[in-house]
């Protein structure tokens, strides 16, 4: 018998709030375009850029990838496996500012 | 010896029975190969910054050179084939199969667009003389052929990452046009839809880092 169907919950999303999602990502693109090319934060284009990637891939992964839906164990792994890349960029910029 | 291969054969009907628990573990090897790629394409990620923080006057200038509509256009195209491959995986789970092979399809031509554009982008720098190790570029400096260098080497392996998820959905269309991916059987097809997506999100971070930050 085949399935793969999760009795544990119903995360079979509606198509509009995919639409929703998908509209969201888009207007984010827009104002990633408008911080990033045209300065509106000034010295803060860097920090801006990167923040409105990071909204839009946290929408990426809580409703397309269903990160929402998912159990502790994911919820953690994908927890060490960001904690892991942030410490080897910070330990290498340590490493670079202060040499 | 009978007993052992009796009793494997038991647990393995046990988990097929509960399904969920079989699920789970599909799921969960997927998310494992991911955070292998996060890793990965973290290491190159890390090389930019790096780089970035060493060559500021460099990275800015260069940055200006890239097309920004081209950029825009594929970051669209991308995310539109995210919203179509999370349709696919919701049609199917619903038992809708012709939607979800249309959905599909979407996704694989936005795939092979983004790829097209790639190469438009890709050939007008190669005639301008930009590539890595081209005489025009070593006359430049160690700052904008780091640029480029890693540009062609982190957009390159995404592109190859597209070409490798478009083969997959590919693969998966048929599946589900054969009845092996329906509404009780579709984590082959989740799984792609989180590969996909993880694709997505890579270029979400590529494109703010070659084409804006300046």
């Amino acid at each position: 018998m085949r399935m793969d169907r999760d009795t544990s919950q119903e995360s079979t999303a509606g198509y509009v709030h995919y639409a929703r999602i998908w509209a969201a990502l888009v207007a984010l693109l827009l104002m990633t375009i408008a911080v990033g090319r045209f300065s509106l934060l000034a010295n803060y284009s860097v920090l801006g850029s990167l923040s409105i990637a990071t909204v839009k891939a946290g929408l990426v992964l809580i409703y397309f990838m269903h990160l929402r839906h998912e159990g502790r164990v994911v919820k953690g792994m994908l927890l060490l496996a960001v904690a892991a890349l942030f410490f080897i960029i910070a330990l290498t910029f340590v490493d670079v500012w202060y040499r | 010896m009978a007993m052992g291969k009796k009793s494997n054969t038991g647990a393995a009907a046990s988990a097929e029975a509960q399904g969920g628990i079989d699920y789970t573990g599909k799921k969960i090897g997927m998310w494992l190969f991911l955070f292998t790629e996060l890793l990965f394409f973290g290491g190159m990620f890390l090389l930019y910054s790096v780089f970035r923080s060493q060559y500021p006057v460099e990275f800015h200038a260069a940055a200006q050179e890239e097309n920004l509509l081209l950029g825009s256009i594929n970051t669209t195209v991308l995310l539109t084939s995210s919203f179509t491959i999370a349709v696919a995986i919701a049609a199917i789970r619903k038992g809708s199969k012709v939607l979800s092979l249309y959905m599909q399809t979407a996704t694989i031509i936005f795939g092979i667009c983004f790829l097209i554009i790639k190469y438009f982008e890709w050939s007008a720098k190669i005639a301008k003389g930009i590539y890595p190790d081209s005489p025009a570029l070593l006359d430049r400096g160690k700052g904008d052929n780091l640029f480029f260098g890693l540009y062609y080497v982190m957009t390159g392996i995404h592109g190859i990452h597209v070409l490798i998820g478009i083969i997959v959905i590919a693969i998966m269309f048929v599946y589900t046009r054969r009845g092996v991916i329906d509404r009780d059987s579709f984590a082959k097809l989740e799984n792609t839809g989180l590969y996909w997506h993880f694709v997505d999100i890579v270029w979400i971070y590529l494109f703010p880092l070659f084409y804006l930050i300046t």
